[in-house]
């Protein structure tokens, strides 16, 4: 078996003794506290639904999840069961404790109105994106998070295989209704959310859909 | 053939220019767009671009802000602008003013003669108070959008916060005081096909959007779009209309000539 091959886990936390329990509607952003030592986990509620997700040291916005520090870490370039999430100071932010999809992507990014011209056509640019969601909850929020901390994040629930060949593939998720992850905070976080709005690609199915959060104390 | 006018395969150049600035010559055009109602974009664009807006329907709304592309600190500033030029409308002649005392835009063309300057913006709660709950996941990009959200958006592109956005101007948006101090929103100022030209004075950042005026009586969330055409007019002239409407306006255009001594 390899670092980042699928491991299914299912988790024993009751969702009726949650902290937090919020449903978050397809396309909306969402920036919320975790604090070192509680857990965290994302359902997708119906399935093939991408939640791109960013986590923020709570007290030192400048060390964030980075992605080549998480995947060097661990070798391999899917998050599953048992990776850890590490930060751009080289600390592990997270670590997954559980997970019924069993793998997520860190290379696919987030949409922008921009990069959709790029990738689409010129006239997809007044479409809703990722980027529209992130700016757009930073800007209401006293975290002092701005444009320059939008680094390349993690897109739970998605599929994103790269093939032997060095192709980069946006496959049909390999998740489904109900399935999610669950993460312990290794440190105190600013989790930030875009629920996926794209409907260019089979990230979502086509079909964006909602997804819930659950934070256990 | 110009590139960036003329749609290949591969590259879906809007073409709209043709309609909305059939006056001018292809070679004085840079680029066409339409913003649907209700969306927001920005661009940086250098001094002497002119932007001519066209409402594509009834009832439009342009919010627009503007800052100086080499020092987003300086920024366009209401309360100078208005009382500099001892007005609370804008209209062809008048300067959109800095907080530097310098001019930063100037209205070379218009067919209202109304713009609001007031600065009202339609933020996210007034949004969903006054036309219901109308999200993403039923309506998808259909959904609706404020002002002040579209603003927030494209100025933090640029590394600019909640902190930096000041009050737009209200292009095709009528609002008169009445003798109480009351707004009073005039219905059906802008028709379709209303047009101003807006020069830029300095290199800039404008960030725009099309949502509905936070005073706007109609039910109805149905903001109009705005075709928008750049185009290469140049800096102004010792002969501009704007040189000579006010001299504030001329002292104010000096002022930004002084920042682009060839």
């Amino acid at each position: 078996m390899t670092a980042t091959a699928i491991r299914i886990q299912e988790s024993a936390l009751d969702p009726a003794r949650a902290l937090t329990n919020v449903v978050l509607p397809a396309g909306e952003p969402w920036l919320h506290e975790v604090k070192q030592g509680q857990t965290l986990r994302i359902v997708d509620l119906e399935g093939n639904q991408a939640a791109d997700v960013i986590f923020y040291n709570r007290h030192d916005t400048d060390e964030h999840y980075s992605v080549t520090d998480t995947l060097l870490h661990q070798g391999g370039i899917y998050l599953t069961t048992g990776s850890v999430l590490m930060s751009s100071e080289g600390r592990p932010m997270l670590t997954i404790v559980a997970d019924t999809c069993g793998r997520h992507d860190t290379l696919g990014g987030a949409c922008a109105a921009e990069s959709n011209t790029v990738r689409y056509a010129l006239h997809k640019k007044y479409m809703h994106s990722c980027r529209d969601n992130y700016l757009l909850a930073i800007q209401h929020s006293d975290s002092g998070l701005t444009t320059a901390d939008l680094v390349p994040n993690v897109n739970f629930f998605m599929n994103v295989p790269v093939t032997g060949e060095g192709g980069l593939k946006f496959d049909d998720g390999v998740s489904g209704p109900g399935k999610y992850v669950e993460l312990r905070a290794e440190m105190d976080l600013w989790v930030l959310v875009s629920n996926c709005p794209q409907l260019n690609n089979p990230c979502n199915a086509y079909n964006p859909t909602p997804v819930q959060f659950l934070i256990w104390g | 053939m110009n590139p960036l006018l003329t749609p290949t395969e591969n590259v879906d150049v809007d073409t709209r220019w043709q309609q909305l600035a059939a006056d001018l010559s292809e070679a004085q055009i840079l680029f066409s767009d339409v913003i649907p109602g209700g969306c927001h974009w920005s661009w940086r664009l250098p001094r002497g671009t002119t932007l001519r807006l066209v409402t594509q329907g009834g009832g439009a709304n342009l919010s627009l802000v503007l800052y100086n592309a080499r020092n987003p600190l300086e920024r366009y500033n209401m309360p100078d602008s208005l009382k500099a030029q001892h007005t609370a409308h804008y209209g062809r002649g008048h300067v959109l003013m800095s907080d530097m005392g310098c001019a930063m835009a100037s209205i070379t063309a218009d067919s209202l003669g109304w713009h609001d300057p007031l600065g009202l913006l339609l933020d996210g709660a007034r949004l969903r108070e006054k036309y219901g709950e109308h999200p993403y996941q039923q309506y998808r990009n259909g959904m609706y959008r404020s002002g002040r959200d579209g603003l927030l958006i494209e100025i933090g592109k640029h590394g600019l916060t909640r902190r930096d956005l000041v009050a737009p101007v209200n292009f095709f948006s009528k609002v008169s005081v009445d003798e109480e101090g009351r707004f009073r929103f005039q219905p059906d100022h802008a028709p379709a096909g209303s047009m101003v030209e807006l020069r830029l004075d300095m290199d800039v950042i404008v960030a725009m959007s099309t949502a509905p005026h936070p005073l706007d009586p109609r039910p109805d969330y149905a903001p109009a779009a705005v075709g928008i055409v750049a185009w290469r007019s140049g800096p102004a002239p010792a002969d501009d209309f704007c040189r000579h409407f006010r001299p504030e306006g001329a002292r104010a255009l000096h002022n930004t000539d002084m920042h682009y001594l060839a």
